[in-house]
């Protein structure tokens, strides 16, 4: 009984930390410029076939895996340059198209390009199991809830240490002041994609050995990112956190005492009951209407 | 004047409807033509939502879902007759709506998304779980409607084609009709009022809340009877109508062709769904060249193709 | 005028409101009797917004009552207030920008408008008429407003002037027993200032209790029947304008150093 708990407890911790990466991805660039990526999934899906391309063209995988995420930035970035700062105050329903369009467009590319198949990535240091009270955990695991400590981490002290994490954080907080007080916001908008982009891509070197990888797994881990950052209140990268661990050890109760087939249901029905209950979400703000 | 504006937008759809035929060398051409009325159809609805209530959702194809397997179940399960399904699965969608809508449209822009993108995926995740009953992802036979053997039997023989194109193209005309009469009534400038400002459109005297509901379950039904007729059109039905990416090409075509009018709604779905047709020769490049033409007409055309495209005409004057 | 004189429309009493540990309003009260123009004065801060946001609904106040011809409203729903009478216009513009100047107008009339909505679906003659009708009412008080030759244009494109007129015809439309105007005279010159004084005037002839938020202090002292000042949220001072105008602490706290009758605005 216990151990079952434990195994459900540690898939469920090592998928949320790939939704948390995820919803973080999604907090970061609606910080920047509220706009909400529907392209983030993708991201991810870059981030797992580059590395399995760089690694068939020979290239050994920490190199695959850098190439990836710095390639994944660079498009982060340019969709960022050719289509969100070109859309500035768009209605909200076109920023969703305009990201969903980039969602399509970069599966086909991705689709012409590398083709349809399903891939691979071996695992980092071996598939030999460890056991921790009756459960078991591979070492992917501890690589995906690793990496995204150290992203969480190495995030926090970037807001908290430096200059330019402030102006960020600034810039979230109130567009226009931050202008006033001389911080380029457009390139906190450059900078949040890209780094956005970044991290979903890591999040996809993470998660490949585990769920393979394809054109197509990009949109399912947007929806469940997007439901993650929702759940810990949108715009907030501790709220990204707990929603993207809460949500993956949700769905691995659910698979693992109810229903495996209703596992993705979990997300959407705790969104909804939790919008319905508190519409900002877990850690988010409630605005005030001024007129 | 907006009342000539109606009449002029449903006379140029009536004349389009009905020249169009003309051009059809196949049957292939009026199954096509079919398609893009069914969607015709279902646009409508959000632009009922989203152009004039600026509401957004990400949900929509579970109520063509539900529509769609009303079709396929209540002929087997209540003995309805299959046009009678369409009306119950109307129904059926109209009260889920009712339901879901109350607590969901008191959220804005992003959060409505998604609450509305869950309730779409619980439908299509429940159609595609719950195989005992829909024969899950494989999906189901759909019963005839009748009617075109009952039309051959007083004379009035159509193929398959022409007969889905001639009703689809008719329900599509009646939808139109309905939005554009709302549009110049209270109800319709009540939702245009508050798409502009919530705040002053309560001081006038408008239940918020309950324009919004309103809206969202006119818009249900469209996509409810739009989703029934593609069933009992195609005869079989898969989970796949009350999916996601159903919903985002709902969603797609009114904001493509451009979501403030009926006429432009209606553009945009033809453009999407003769867009794969055109394109079938280069299929993998179809979705290089639909996610492009999101972006492009999303930035350079922000009201949509057809008012954008007026706009330009019109040298964007005022 | 369906209500008896001098009996009041609206009744406030004791209201306030807390922001953050703040008290933005605190026990406020006054009446309104039918034809009577009140007004709130104060500097900047002083709640006179946020006074009005109470009484139309907006806010829902920690304390005091607000009746509307007899009945306890306190903190009840905007368009539930419309219902019964009660209609506002706002100091930063609520219009409707995408629609066209007449049917802002019109949107006002919603209530004697609104029928079924199988009727404005199917386009039944009832609802026809009915929006022949209003459509014919909001033409005249645009009319009124002198702004009958921008009766087709997109109300976004308008001038702030030609805005605040558009408000005000809005607020007519719902014939009011009570209007609060909350500055309809800001960033208005001196013609269209002089017009809004009159316009109000003559609502008020006609027997409208109106609730006037105004900078311009030559308007206010002219037109007011009665004056409420607030300063940190609190009633320091009312009467009618020359009382108000002599008073000390009025004019430590409000007019300072200025003139009666200067501009005060800002």
């Amino acid at each position: 009984m216990m151990s079952d708990f434990l195994q459900f407890a540690v898939s469920g911790v090592t998928v949320g930390a790939v939704y948390a990466l995820i919803a973080l991805g999604f907090t970061l660039i609606y910080n920047a410029s509220d706009v909400v990526n529907f392209a983030q999934g993708e991201f991810v899906m870059l981030g797992g076939m580059g590395t399995v391309f760089a690694l068939q063209a020979g290239l050994p995988l920490p190199l695959a895996a850098l190439i990836a995420v710095m390639g994944t930035a660079m498009i982060g970035i340019a969709f960022n340059k050719l289509a969100i700062e070109r859309a500035r105050n768009a209605p909200i329903v076109s920023l969703i198209i305009i990201t969903i369009g980039a969602s399509i467009f970069l599966q086909g590319v991705v689709q012409v390009v590398f083709g349809k198949g399903i891939h691979r990535l071996p695992a980092f240091s071996g598939d030999e199991p460890l056991r921790l009270l009756g459960a078991t955990i591979t070492p992917q695991s501890l690589w995906v809830i690793g990496g995204a400590l150290v992203v969480f981490a190495a995030l926090y002290l970037f807001f908290t240490r430096t200059i330019t994490g402030l102006a960020v954080l600034a810039t979230a907080n109130n567009r226009f002041a931050a202008r006033l007080a001389g911080i380029d916001t457009d390139f906190m908008m450059t900078l949040s994609f890209g780094v956005s982009a970044a991290i979903g891509a890591l999040a996809g070197v993470l998660i490949s050995p585990i769920t393979l990888t394809s054109y197509q797994v990009g949109v399912p881990l947007a929806l469940k990112g997007f439901a993650a950052a929702m759940l810990g209140g949108m715009g907030n990268p501790k709220g990204a956190l707990v929603g993207g661990v809460l949500l993956g050890v949700l769905e691995a109760m659910t698979a693992g005492y109810l229903s495996s087939h209703y596992k993705d249901a979990v997300a959407f029905i705790v969104i909804l009951v939790l919008l319905s209950v508190k519409p900002q979400g877990l850690f988010g703000l409630r605005t005030v209407n001024r007129v | 004047m907006r009342l000539s504006h109606k009449y002029s937008a449903l006379l140029v759809l009536l004349a389009v409807v009905a020249v169009a035929p003309l051009f059809f060398p196949s049957s292939y051409y009026y199954r096509v033509a079919s398609l893009v009325c069914v969607n015709g159809l279902a646009v409508i609805g959000i632009v009922i939502l989203t152009g004039y209530a600026g509401q957004i959702s990400l949900g929509h194809a579970g109520f063509a879902g539900i529509g769609a397997y009303a079709c396929a179940l209540a002929p087997v399960h209540l003995g309805l007759h299959p046009g009678a399904a369409l009306v119950l699965g109307a129904l059926v969608s109209a009260g889920l709506a009712f339901l879901v809508g109350r607590p969901i449209l008191r959220l804005k822009g992003y959060y409505l998304g998604v609450a509305s993108l869950g309730f779409g995926i619980l439908v299509s995740m429940v159609l595609t779980n719950e195989s005992a009953i829909t024969g899950g992802p494989d999906g189901m036979q759909v019963a005839d409607l009748g009617l075109r053997g009952w039309l051959a039997g007083i004379g009035l023989r159509l193929t398959t084609g022409q007969f889905w194109y001639f009703v689809n193209a008719l329900a599509m005309l009646i939808g139109a009709w309905l939005a554009l009469n709302l549009n110049e009534r209270a109800t319709g400038r009540a939702l245009r009022a508050l798409h502009g400002s919530e705040t002053a459109a309560a001081t006038v005297g408008i239940d918020v809340a309950r324009a919004k509901l309103s809206a969202f379950v006119i818009s249900a039904v469209y996509a409810s009877v739009a989703g029934s007729l593609l069933a009992l059109q195609n005869r079989l039905v898969t989970p796949d109508i009350a999916g996601y990416m159903h919903s985002i090409e709902m969603v797609t075509m009114a904001v493509l062709g451009g979501v403030g009018s009926v006429l432009g709604a209606i553009f945009g779905a033809a453009v999407l769904t003769l867009l794969p047709q055109v394109l079938t020769a280069f299929d993998q490049y179809e979705q290089i060249a639909l996610g492009l033409i999101m972006m492009l007409v999303m930035i350079y055309l922000r009201q949509g193709i057809v008012p954008g495209l007026l706009a330009l005409i019109r040298g964007r004057g005022t | 005028m369906s209500t008896e004189t001098g009996r009041p429309l609206l009744v406030v009493e004791g209201l306030g409101i807390v922001f953050g540990g703040l008290r933005a309003v605190h026990d406020v009260g006054f009446a309104l009797k039918p034809g009577e123009i009140v007004s709130i004065i104060g500097p900047n801060g002083a709640g006179k917004t946020t006074l009005f946001n109470m009484i139309s609904g907006l806010y829902m106040p920690a304390s005091g009552s607000v009746r509307l011809d007899g009945e306890v409203v306190t903190g009840m729903a905007s368009h539930l207030l419309a219902r019964r009478g009660l209609s506002r216009t706002f100091q930063n513009l609520q219009i409707f920008p995408a629609m066209s100047v007449l049917e802002n107008v019109m949107s006002g009339f919603h209530l004697k408008e609104k029928g079924s909505l199988f009727a404005d679906l199917l386009n039944w003659p009832t609802a026809r008429s009915r929006t022949r009708a209003i459509e014919a009412a909001a033409r005249a008080l645009l009319a009124r407003v002198g702004l009958e030759r921008a009766a087709e244009r997109e109300a976004g494109a308008l001038s702030y002037g030609s805005l605040k007129r558009l408000e005000i015809a809005r607020a007519l439309a719902l014939s009011p027993k009570v209007l609060l105007l909350d500055e309809p005279a800001a960033g208005c010159n001196a013609t269209e200032t002089e017009e809004i004084d009159r316009l109000i005037e003559e609502i008020a002839h006609e027997g409208t209790a109106i609730l006037l938020v105004e900078h311009d202090m030559k308007m206010v002292m002219r037109i007011s029947n009665h004056i409420v000042v607030l300063d940190h949220g609190e009633k320091i001072a009312e009467g009618d304008p020359a009382t108000v105008s002599r008073d000390p602490r009025v004019i430590e706290a409000y007019l300072g150093v200025q003139q009666e009758g200067s501009h005060a605005g800002g």
